[in-house]
């Protein structure tokens, strides 16, 4: 029955739809670099350098003080002890900065942890330059150990007047499993 | 059977009728729309009986404060399955047999485009609620984290068989896109000749472009699923903050699937009331080019609106302020709709049989919901009403009172068409004013809850909220009693049981379906009628 209708445009129509679901499925994945794309540029999603940043000497601006307030936090599952030796510092724009956070493993296994920082308000967080971070690598520690871990960083020059005050969180995750799959990747590789 | 030419459709009209299996046969390998139609309502039917079974359970547990009749992991997997059960099982495959039954009849076509794909599309759906109903026996239990399944719940913390529910609705997906692509080739290739686009029936209108709403976002529900499943079995990170992902980038790609998925449950309802109000009402519909432009507008606009889901998630003012108005925005198309009704009923010699009365309750119970939507796009006070029973009471005013409301309508619409038969009207009546006082009853209240503060979600509730959520509860079982009516005058309409319909059924319905005979012959408009 369906010959008393052309069969092509129904084909041409029916490849055209497909396309589309394709290009949309495809979209959803490409949502997810498109999504740090954007908030890399538009800095809204309290993400910081993940890289160290090198420090150039730059005019420090000593009219102005920026307070940055430092909070903790481990996920559930995470058991270590982890708190800022500073939790609250007035800086210059432009001047080089170091705090310390305290770390210690009371389990009785070794974990690796993964620090993630968040900056609020969001906006402040491509102001925040972090020129060293335990937060750029795992920080593997061993049962009943402490430690003491730095993080050096500088304000933009440029931050907005009206960012007076912001709070980098340090969320602190237990990735040991991942961390283990990885190294023992890396010794099939050098074999 | 092939030949371009008129003369020998004669032949071929005679050919089709010798072939007709019977029994099981008949359903399995059917590829006639009108049997395609059928066997999509009925699932859809099944599927609202078995979600309105949770939804008692719910309403059981949450009758007195306290935890009593089921355990709350389990009161999580009820929550989750009946919201995607009622969502992907009966609202969606009900408006696809709708337009199975309908789009061919009213644009004068013999069957869908693609007739094979289309029994495809429908026999997929089963084993897909297979699937996911069968997760709930598991150890561990079924999915638990809500229908929205946002990460961390749906993978860091989700039960083993979270796999069988992303499969499940991989197919669901596959369903749904095939029977859009169906729809879409139908209306674009095969309209009678004469039926230029601004002379198209408003269902077909609001279901083309339902269609491509569908298209446009299921792949990307299919997407979201996807890392979903990766992240939890394969070690991926697109949600995981620790391997460098964000949990908050699901709820972007969720929802932006998700509201358009909203309008993809409510246009086609727009389409069914605007066929039965200017029926009942015995006048043209109003203004209809402003009914096709307020469906595609309000399709355009869904696209931008999702994050009005994820006030709370620390956005900043200038994305919520834009989020907020975009929102705002989208009730202007909806006013232009609802006052286009309204204007249609104005003097006109309004009869207030079954559908009219459903199509009636429509107008005025979707306006509270969508009266409740805008209070909660106001995005300062969203951040009091976000996750309440207020939210509850607003998506149930819309899809409930909405969408389900106008599916019933147009089951009493069209099934005397359908069956040769009318329905049993006593037991109409009952079914009709049973739900409407219970469904008021039971979703009411839930406003009052949410402004004071009850979470939604949750199995057990603060002291002050237990007379509320008695009368909830009470208002819930009569409700879902009052459905058991409706299957008891559908099977005896489906035993042709009942006065015979003439053919034109209603004396004001107008439209290429009410020009075939009741019921309507297994195969219609062979020759392509002409549309002056």
């Amino acid at each position: 029955m369906s010959e008393q209708y052309n069969e092509s445009p129904n084909k041409k129509l029916v490849i055209k739809l497909v396309a589309i679901v394709f290009g949309m499925f495809t979209f959803g994945f490409a949502l997810v670099p498109l999504y740090d794309v954007f908030c890399d540029i538009t800095g809204i999603n309290g993400k910081t350098n993940e890289t160290a940043i090198v420090y150039e000497a730059i005019d420090i601006d000593k009219d102005r003080l920026i307070t940055v307030e430092f909070i903790t936090k481990t996920t559930t599952g995470m058991p270590w002890a982890f708190e800022a030796r500073t939790e609250r510092i007035q800086v210059h724009p432009g001047e080089l900065n170091t705090v310390e956070f305290y770390v210690r493993n009371p389990a009785f296994r070794d974990i690796v942890g993964q620090a993630i920082p968040s900056v609020s308000p969001g906006t402040a967080a491509i102001y925040l330059n972090k020129t060293e971070c335990f937060c750029f690598n795992n920080q593997p520690l061993p049962s009943g150990e402490e430690a003491v871990m730095p993080m050096q960083f500088y304000v933009d020059p440029q931050i907005p007047e009206e960012l007076t005050t912001f709070t980098v969180q340090y969320t602190l995750y237990d990735v040991t499993a991942a961390a283990e799959k990885v190294a023992a990747a890396q010794a099939e590789v050098s074999e | 059977m092939s030949t371009a030419t008129d003369t020998l459709h004669h032949d071929e009209h005679d050919d089709h009728h010798h072939h007709i299996p019977t029994g099981i046969k008949r359903w399995l390998f059917t590829t006639n729309h009108k049997d395609i139609g059928s066997l999509y309502l009925w699932f859809s039917f099944i599927m609202f009986l078995t979600g309105g079974a949770m939804a008692m359970v719910i309403r059981a547990e949450l009758f007195q404060p306290g935890l009593q009749i089921v355990d709350p992991n389990f009161f999580n997997q009820m929550t989750t399955v009946h919201g995607l059960i009622m969502v992907f099982g009966a609202v969606m495959p009900a408006f696809t047999g709708l337009a199975n039954w309908l789009i061919p009849m009213m644009i004068g076509a013999p069957d869908m485009a693609l007739p094979r794909m289309n029994n495809w599309s429908f026999w997929i759906l089963p084993f897909a609620f297979l699937i996911l109903l069968s997760s709930l026996f598991l150890e561990g239990g079924g999915p638990a984290f809500g229908w929205t399944f946002y990460a961390p719940l749906s993978t860091t913390y989700s039960s083993d068989s979270t796999a069988l529910f992303v499969f499940s609705v991989h197919i669901m997906g596959i369903s749904s896109i095939m029977g859009a692509i169906n729809v879409v080739v139908t209306i674009w290739n095969m309209r009678a000749p004469g039926m230029t686009w601004m002379k198209m029936p408003m269902f077909v209108w609001t279901w083309l472009i339902t269609a491509f709403l569908l298209i446009a976002v299921m792949p990307v529900l299919a997407g979201v699923v996807t890392m979903v499943l990766t992240d939890k079995y394969f070690g991926t990170s697109f949600f995981n903050a620790a391997g460098g992902g964000d949990p908050v980038m699901f709820q972007h790609i969720f929802w932006f699937f998700g509201h358009p998925e909203v309008y993809i449950m409510i246009l086609p309802a727009f389409g069914i009331i605007s066929h039965i109000i200017p029926t009942f009402a015995r006048k043209k519909l109003f203004g209809y080019a402003s009914m096709v432009y307020a469906t595609a507008s309000i399709a355009l606009l869904s696209f931008i609106v999702w994050a009005h889901h994820m006030f709370t998630t620390g956005m900043p003012v200038a994305a919520e302020m834009f989020f907020m108005f975009a929102t705002m925005l989208i009730s202007v198309p909806t006013g232009v709709k609802v006052f286009n009704w309204v204007a249609t009923m104005w003097r006109g010699s309004m009869t207030f049989e079954i559908p009219m009365l459903f199509a009636i309750a429509f107008v005025v119970l979707f306006t509270i919901g969508g009266l409740s939507g805008l209070m909660l796009a106001i995005t300062p006070v969203d951040f009091q009403y976000h996750d309440t029973y207020f939210v509850v009471a607003h998506f149930h005013y819309v899809l409930v009172t909405g969408a389900v409301f106008s599916i019933m309508a147009a089951a009493y619409y069209w099934l005397p068409k359908w069956t040769g038969v009318m329905y049993d009207n006593t037991l109409a009546k009952w079914h009709f004013w049973a739900s409407l006082v219970s469904v008021n009853v039971l979703f009411f209240p839930m406003h009052f809850v949410g402004l004071a503060g009850m979470p939604r979600r949750i199995p057990d509730y603060a002291l002050q909220f237990a007379d509320f959520n008695k009368w909830i509860s009470i208002g819930g079982f009569a409700f879902g009693l009052s459905q058991l009516i409706f299957l008891a005058l559908l099977i005896k309409a489906c035993r042709k049981q009942g006065e015979p319909a003439t053919d034109q059924v209603w004396d004001g319905a107008e439209g290429l379906e009410w020009e075939i005979p009741s019921p309507a012959p297994y195969h219609t408009f062979d020759t392509p009628p002409v549309i002056k």
